[in-house]
Order: C-alpha cells, then structure tokens, then sequence
C-alpha cells in the first residue's frame, strides 16, 4: 500500500545521522521532526534564523516573535540560538547544514528540481529553496509521485522554471525510494505492498531497476 | 550621540515619492508595523520596497499594496498575498523575485561595502539570465549585486537613544542587514531607553548604522500561522 505523508516522514527520519543540522521545509519535510529515530540527536535549523527549534508551543504560549520558516509559532530546545538572515544562509552556503529536505514540484532524472513557480498561475517565489539546493551536498526530496492530473513528478526533463540543477540526490515518495546516480533514477526501496510495476509506470523518467527491490521497513 | 525622533511621523521624514525602501521582517515577525501605519497615511507613491515577504491582505505590507503605493516589489517569498498576486499578474506591480540568502547577502554587501559577490544559488535557473557566472572550486557560481535604500525601516525589540538595538528571536531575520544597507536608517523599538541601560555585549545592531529611533506605539504582533499543541 502507498504510504501516507506520516510514511514518507517516517522513511525519511530513517536517514538521520547523530550530530547532523537539518534544515526541513515546508509541508511533509516538517512532519520528519516528529519521528527522529531512538538515539539519534540532530539540530533543526530554520533558516529564517533558528537553530535548535522544539516543537510547537502549548495553547497560550505563542509567541509572535519565534515562528519558523513556514511562519508556524515554534518553540525552542536547550542549546537554541538565534541569528539574522545573513548569517543563517552563511550556515547552508557555507554547508554547515548537513540534510535538507525539501518538497518538489518535479524532479529530472539528472537532478534538476522545480518547485517555486507555475508561469501565468502561481508565483509564490523561490524563497530559501534556490539557497539551499545549490549549497547542500545532501538533498532529499519529499513528494508525492504523481501531480493531482495524476502524471509523474519524475520526469526525463523539468517543465517548470529551475529552482537547482543537477543537485537531488534521493527522492522519498509514497510508493518508493530513488536515488539519483549518473543520469537516471535508480529504485532502492518500494512502499510495503506496492507492485514495480506500478513505481515503472508512474515514472516518466529513467528508472534502473534492480532484481531484487526491498520493502521499506517502517 | 542621541538619535531619537519625537514619534513615527518625524522619523519617516524627508520619504518621496518613487524612492526606495528596506523594510525588515520575515512573513509578519519582525516588521517595522508602526512605521507601515504611518507610510499608509503618508501616502507617498511608486515606492521600491525590498522586503523578504509582502506582508497579507490587511496587514504589514498588504496595507500599502492595497493603497498602490508600491510600484516595484524586490523579495523572495510572497505567497500569503491575495492582493500580491492579483497586481503581479495583472502586471500592476513590478516584482524581483530573489533566493533569500542572496537577498540577505545583497543587504549586508551593500552595508558593508562590497559592491558584489558570488554565490551558487540560482545557477542554471532563470535568475542566473544575463548574470556574469564563473567557476570556483569546481562549482558554477552567478555574480549578484549589493543592494542599498535610500531609507531601511528596522524593528527591534530594545534600543538606546544612541541607537543600539537588540531584537527578539527570530523576530531579527533581516532586520540588522537592512539596517546597515539604508541611507537612512529608521529603528521602530518596543522599548526605548537611555544609552548606558543596555549591555554593550549583547547589542546586535550598534547605532552607528541607525540614523533614527522611536518607540513605536502600538505593536499587534499579528501570527500568520498560530500552531499549538495540546498540554496532556
């Protein structure tokens, strides 16, 4: 069965390295934080100037003055501190930050990622996204497989403007997990009880796959 | 040195029409929201704001969009905006959609005197067009150029009449890079005290960047996403 945003959170969290920064986005990246595996620490950085953020605050407890990068009231853990916008994209250009995961409207299988901007329908802005996928040697991206016209989000080539080239490296979506390696989706992992048939006729792009592909174990 | 100005309308003094502004803050946290109040009431037109977010319907700066006084809007992230959008589409409004590290680099360059910089963000995307790229360690990297204001509008949490300012949490985000980049330099503070109360180790933005500080008088402290958890 395709996993649920929980899901890809959880697989994700799997990829959590004791010691490491974080830097989540926004959507199904936040959720990661809730599922960091027993005896694994990590520091979540969010870029619009926090490190060491806690969960979110107790009803009456907000503070207009602590909010993350997706404008949520936040709250902080021992050991937090905070720091102006120059010197937080110091952090993930000077790649102090060692994990970024971040949601994509398509991905190539060359790595390329859109995920700012539909031309004449949604202009949102790039954000910190452009930032982070040019600096970070450690991408993973979280995102469903398919748009909601049902057509794959991995694709030979982007059709949306750039927000990075050739910078993904591992894709997390509800039926598999990909990485990127010279050119060309390769099938790591399949969701519990989903076909490799169904992960090759949902991906546009090129998939190489294994004799064996393995279950996630969740 | 004392740098305060009686109240808001005395520290906006001498903005024109068709100048540009910095006004500091990320979404809703940390916006100068006194001096917006004020540039509403002003009226002031075919403004440049350099601001990382363009405020919401009704608040911060959705207030001087929706009275067009904008003309040129240079950000990074503008999605919480229905009336944004509709100006932008429709062409109304100029708008120069930058990475926000860039953004904020480009601010403290243009404080700091460093006319330019590269950086990797945005190699190979449409904001890389018609920008001088060069190879460092392997790596593509674009040229971006400083940016400065004829007057940045800062918000802090504390300030001096000296004009050293401390802010609160990440209420600081772009707040101290604007403050270095302005001509004019406007703080907006929660509390104004004397200089000597603040401990010189703890200041974040030291006065000589500050031009000009009031205390601001009413701060709504609008939350753009209240989320809360349950106490068990």
């Amino acid at each position: 069965m395709a996993l649920d945003k929980i899901g890809i959170a959880k697989r994700i969290a799997q990829e959590l390295r004791n010691g490491w920064y974080v830097n989540l986005g926004i959507g199904i990246p936040t959720l990661v934080a809730n599922y960091i595996p027993e005896g694994i620490e990590v520091e979540f950085q969010s870029e619009n100037g926090v490190l060491g953020m806690g969960p979110f605050p107790f009803e009456g407890e907000e503070d207009a003055d602590l909010i993350n990068a997706g404008k949520q009231t936040i709250t902080t853990l021992p050991g937090a501190s905070f720091f102006d916008s120059a010197e937080s994209f110091a952090m993930i250009r000077g790649q102090h930050v060692q994990l970024t995961v971040l949601g994509a409207m398509e991905v190539s299988q060359n790595g390329d990622i859109a995920n700012w901007k539909i031309p004449g329908k949604m202009v949102k802005g790039m954000g910190g996204a452009m930032d982070l996928v040019a600096s970070a040697d450690n991408i993973i991206v979280a995102m469903m497989h398919s748009n909601k016209a049902g057509e794959s989000k991995l694709l030979k080539n982007c059709t949306l403007p750039l927000t990075g080239v050739g910078c993904v490296k591992k894709i997390v979506t509800e039926l598999a997990v990909l990485e990127i390696i010279d050119g060309a989706f390769h099938l790591i992992e399949r969701a519990p009880g989903v076909s490799v048939e169904e992960i090759v006729g949902k991906t546009e792009g090129l998939l190489i796959v294994p004799e064996f592909v393995p279950e996630m174990q969740l | 040195m004392d740098k305060v100005v009686a109240n808001v309308s005395a520290a906006l003094d001498g903005i024109e029409d068709g100048m540009t502004l910095m006004l500091g803050g990320f979404g809703l946290c940390g916006i100068p929201e006194n001096s917006i109040l004020e540039l509403v009431k002003k009226g002031k037109k075919n403004l440049t704001c350099i601001s990382n977010n363009a405020g919401v319907d009704g608040f911060g700066l959705g207030l001087l969009l929706e009275s067009k006084q904008i003309k040129k809007m240079i950000s990074s992230y503008v999605g919480e905006n229905d009336e944004f959008e509709r100006q932008m589409l429709s062409g109304e409004l100029e708008v120069d959609l930058i990475p926000q590290g860039s953004l904020a680099e480009r601010c403290r360059a243009g404080g700091a005197g460093i006319p330019a910089f590269y950086t990797p963000a945005g190699f190979g995307t449409e904001i890389a067009e018609g920008k001088e790229t060069r190879i460092y360690n392997g790596k593509p990297h674009i040229l971006e150029s400083a940016l400065t204001a004829d007057f940045a509008i800062v918000k802090a949490w504390k300030g001096d009449t000296a004009g050293n300012l401390i802010y609160k949490a990440s209420a600081r985000n772009f707040n101290p890079l604007m403050a270095m980049a302005g001509k004019i330099t406007i703080a907006e503070v929660e509390e104004l005290v004397p200089a000597g109360t603040l401990d010189p180790n703890q200041i974040h933005t030291p006065g000589i960047f500050v031009q000009r500080i009031f205390q601001g008088e009413v701060f709504e402290k609008r939350i753009e996403q209240r989320t809360v958890r349950k106490k068990d």
